[in-house]
């Protein structure tokens, strides 16, 4: 256009005056015109807009509702913890930036706890990568690792950002759900399991990664080592990725045992094993998590980590990395908090559980995580004269909240499009929750009869 | 025996395309090697002073009282009273109604704001005007999201007969500016006050890019983060507030700066719900929470600031004027010694001309590094003084453009400065001993 308007000059004035008129007009018009181009999102963002926990968090954030929805404690974390934030925060350079990858006596203290469980090697500098909770460490991970042309597979139900943040990356999900093995009467997590010969269809020459919750989201179910040595497998003969989120590690009950994938043979040079402050230590709102593996994976992961958030919170990490040396002094000690939390939520697990079983539910026994999911079929809550076109779960927690006033989360989020149908009957309860909460809970399934005349 | 898909997908590198070129990052050597060698570090940028007592108490307070649900996750998009106060604060400045709700959201640091909106807005085959020198994360975050960053830079006119460079003498050539925008520009990145030269954008040179941004239909990325560290009674316009701007312009601040408290990581966008719920997006698919006690603690002292706004006592009044007599206490001591500063309008960064002292480091022609990148490695190991080479702030194409100029951070106690002060005054009298 600058061109257009300097050809011009050699007309005479009036006629240069008319045509940069015409200019800019035909500017303007074109402008609005591509005004909804030039503004709109991006491409990759494109469908990832709606999200169940800004609907559900804002219906229950009511404070009436007694909310066993969100994966939120509300216990309080150990007091050692919150001591040690103050510590750090009074000390003046700890207010200040720390290393990108992670606070030297952060990565220092992970190194050591992991290198014990793992039972090798692990270089702080190298092989770990400090995110923003382990929601940051699946993004780098998928940013650093999944591109477009790539499937990734995902198991349902899944933790919901999953899905997303594999699209965002421009790749595929492939989904493979775990199935109820009717055994009877017995429900547990234990109970829902993956079907290898399906699971080694869904592999191919595209298969990137596989993502791996265990424990799991929202079942509970803790994988067995027979479990993922099938998985492994595959990951091996596929030359396949595996992102193991680990955030729930400490919370298995007894009877079982937490397996890292990442310790099976083949498997350490192909995984990236994320974990959490936030489940770890029952403070989700510090938002630390990490990544670790090998230096080869876990440097791709840095780069995108310096180019999205650079570093992360100094005062927190250090609280942190105290609070990690005083439990792995402890760790052959039954009161290190690692155990002690999860023989605390193993009681809150059989209260919840009783509770739901006393009001005519079959709820699913977790074996491992905080959550518990419950078919909620068996009350025969009629909603069908409920206009909106939602699954019938989505339903029936809107309808339990007002109703009610309790809340869950409804299973068919944590679902690809083609398994909402097999999962819409279930709900997820959170029991991390005080004793007072519980109590209140009880209140309302034990009149939950009562108030349906 | 593999198969030959297999074989190609070993093949193939491990890691995403987008990561390509973008792996290197000039602060994690400098960074490294300030930590071994340098005895007075003026290098990154971040204050050795601590934050101000009643930020520090805040936080106590915060964590001693009883509320211990500050340690669970708050509300994704911003903590409640964090948002609200940023709202009424910037509502206040920009002369808007501000939803909380909706026209803000806050971040991991201006950092993370930046990369929200490079992902929100920035598609394969969009251009993205950076003005040069620029803080160096802006291109590798638009070629990360697959944009092409085009470069204008801003030009030194000779200082008057007498006076010190000032970082207002560097500009932008309005014809050079228009040139730069095509009809695949989607953004221009703005920082003002600019980080490294410390420039405060006039009315005039603000007026000019907005016109640009008009007249193209694009938006504008501001990057605000040093607004308050402004001298010499400088005003620090914000472009949203130029006509036409509000609708297109996302405004980045951070608490870091705002409050001296780097280390938080809290960082905020304030625009129009149109362009921030893409953000939302971004933040909900990437981080999804920051820290709560964090944002509590910002979301007090904010509180406390809109209480004094203006007044004496505040510390947006009290910190650029302390900063103002440490950022005249270093062009003392630079222009003493023979190395001339560029007298910054903002920021806590000054950048020198280090032409005098080239004598010490000598030109090697084929090298590939920049010439003040080798004269600040040389500079850190033997004076032990820590500065970072201007060149970091250019593209690739241009780092031999501005190559004998080194930034300095100013926000520092007496006694650093004083130190610096020695090091230097040292290193002259070895240079005009015989």
């Amino acid at each position: 256009m600058l061109f257009a308007s300097r050809s011009f000059c050699c007309l005479g004035i009036r006629t240069y005056q008319l045509r940069t008129d015409l200019l800019s007009r035909s500017i303007k018009l074109s402008a609005s015109a591509t005004m909804a181009f030039r503004h709109k999102n991006t491409r990759r963002i494109e469908g990832l807009d709606s999200n169940v926990w800004v609907e559900f968090t804002k219906v229950a954030a009511d404070p009436s509702i007694v909310n066993l929805g969100q994966g939120l404690p509300d216990i309080c974390p150990p007091r050692y913890v919150k001591e040690e934030l103050a510590k750090a925060a009074a000390v003046d350079r700890l207010n200040q930036y720390t290393r990108g990858f992670g606070h030297p006596s952060l990565v220092k203290a992970l190194s050591q706890v992991y290198e014990r469980v793992c039972g090798r090697k692990i270089d702080p500098l190298t092989d770990i990568l400090v995110t923003v909770g382990a929601y940051g460490s699946l993004f780098s991970t998928i940013q650093a690792l999944i591109e477009e042309g790539d499937e990734v597979i995902i198991i349902e139900p899944f933790y919901d950002c999953y899905e997303p943040m594999v699209k965002m990356a421009g790749a595929k999900p492939v989904f493979i759900p775990l199935r109820y093995k009717n055994d009877g009467n017995s429900a547990s997590s234990a109970d829902w399991v993956l079907d290898p010969a399906e699971l080694a269809k869904k592999f191919n020459s595209k298969t990137k990664a596989i993502i791996l919750n265990t424990p799991h989201n929202p079942i509970g179910k803790v994988f067995t080592r027979e479990e993922l040595q099938v998985i492994a497998d595959l990951c091996i003969k596929h030359d396949s990725l595996c992102i193991s989120d680990e955030v729930y590690e400490w919370l298995v009950y007894k009877g079982n045992k937490h397996i890292k994938i990442a310790t099976l043979p083949g498997m350490w040079e192909r995984t990236i094993t994320i974990g959490s402050a936030g489940k770890t230590y029952s403070v989700t709102g510090w938002k630390l998590g990490w990544s670790i593996g090998p230096q080869n994976l876990i440097k791709h992961l840095q780069v995108v980590h310096q180019n999205t958030l650079y570093t992360c919170p100094t005062p927190l990490q250090e609280a942190l990395a105290q609070a990690f040396w005083i439990d792995y002094k402890r760790m052959d000690d039954p009161d290190c908090y690692f155990y002690s939390l999860s023989r605390e939520l193993e009681s809150k697990r059989d209260r919840m559980a009783q509770l739901l079983q006393e009001a005519g539910l079959k709820p699913v026994i977790p074996d491992g995580g905080y959550f518990m999911i419950v078919d909620v079929s068996t009350l025969n809550v009629d909603l069908s004269d409920v206009d909106e076109k939602q699954p019938y779960d989505y339903k029936f927690v809107k309808w339990m909240i007002t109703s009610k006033k309790l809340s869950a989360i409804p299973l068919s989020a944590f679902c690809g499009p083609e398994t909402k149908r097999q999962f819409e009957k279930y709900i997820r309860f959170c029991f991390i929750k005080k004793n007072s909460t519980l109590d209140a809970a009880e209140v309302i399934l034990k009149n939950w009869n009562k108030q349906t005349a | 025996f593999l198969s030959l898909s297999l074989q190609a997908k070993m093949s193939r590198p491990v890691q995403a395309q987008r990561l390509e070129g973008i792996d290197k990052n000039i602060w994690v050597e400098f960074v490294k090697l300030a930590a071994t060698y340098s005895t007075v570090n003026l290098g990154q940028g971040f204050p050795d002073f601590p934050p101000p007592d009643f930020l520090k108490e805040t936080f106590m307070r915060a964590l001693s009282g009883e509320n211990h649900m500050l340690h669970q996750y708050t509300r994704a998009f911003g903590h409640p009273p964090l948002v609200k106060i940023l709202a009424q604060f910037f509502g206040k400045l920009l002369g808007r109604d501000l939803d909380p709700m909706t026209n803000v959201m806050v971040t991991v640091g201006a950092y993370q704001a930046l990369f929200c909106c490079f992902q929100a807005f920035v598609d394969e085959g969009n251009e993205v005007i950076i003005i040069e020198p620029f803080f160096d994360c802006y291109e590798p975050m638009v070629k990360m999201a697959g944009g092409t960053p085009v470069f204008v830079p801003l030009r030194p006119k000779p200082p008057k007969d007498g006076k010190l460079a000032s970082s207002a003498d560097w500009q932008l050539d309005p014809a050079e500016l228009a040139s730069k925008f095509s009809e695949r520009t989607k953004a221009i990145v703005l920082n003002s006050p600019n980080n490294p030269l410390g420039k405060v954008f006039s009315r005039g040179e603000l007026e000019l890019i907005a016109d640009l941004c008009v007249k193209h239909d694009i938006l504008c990325i501001s990057d605000e983060v040093y607004e308050w560290l402004v001298y010499d009674g400088k005003e620090h316009i914000r472009i949203a507030s130029l006509q036409g701007m509000w609708d297109r312009t996302v405004i980045i601040g951070s608490a870091g700066k705002t409050f001296s408290a780097t280390g938080w990581k809290v960082g905020w966008t304030v625009g129009p719900n149109r362009l921030l719920q893409h953000l939302r997006t971004v933040h909900q698919n990437s981080v999804y929470h920051c820290a709560t006690v964090a944002q509590e603690a910002v979301a007090q002292g904010f509180q406390r600031e809109l209480e004094l706004y203006g007044k004496p006592e505040s510390y947006f009044v009290q910190l650029p004027k302390e900063l103002q007599q440490k950022r005249d206490w270093l062009v003392q001591s630079l222009d003493a010694v023979g190395m001339k500063p560029i007298v910054p309008e903002g920021t806590y960064f000054l950048v020198a001309d280090i032409s005098e002292f080239k004598s010490d480091v000598p030109d090697v022609p084929d090298s590939d590094e920049p010439y003040d990148s080798r004269f600040a490695k040389w500079m850190i190991k033997n004076k032990g003084l820590a500065a970072i080479p201007l060149s970091a702030f250019y593209c690739g194409a241009h780092k031999n453009n501005y190559n004998h100029f080194i930034r300095f951070c100013f926000a520092k106690e007496e006694a650093t400065l004083k130190a610096a002060n020695n090091i230097l005054q040292k290193w002259k009298r070895e240079k005009t001993s015989p």
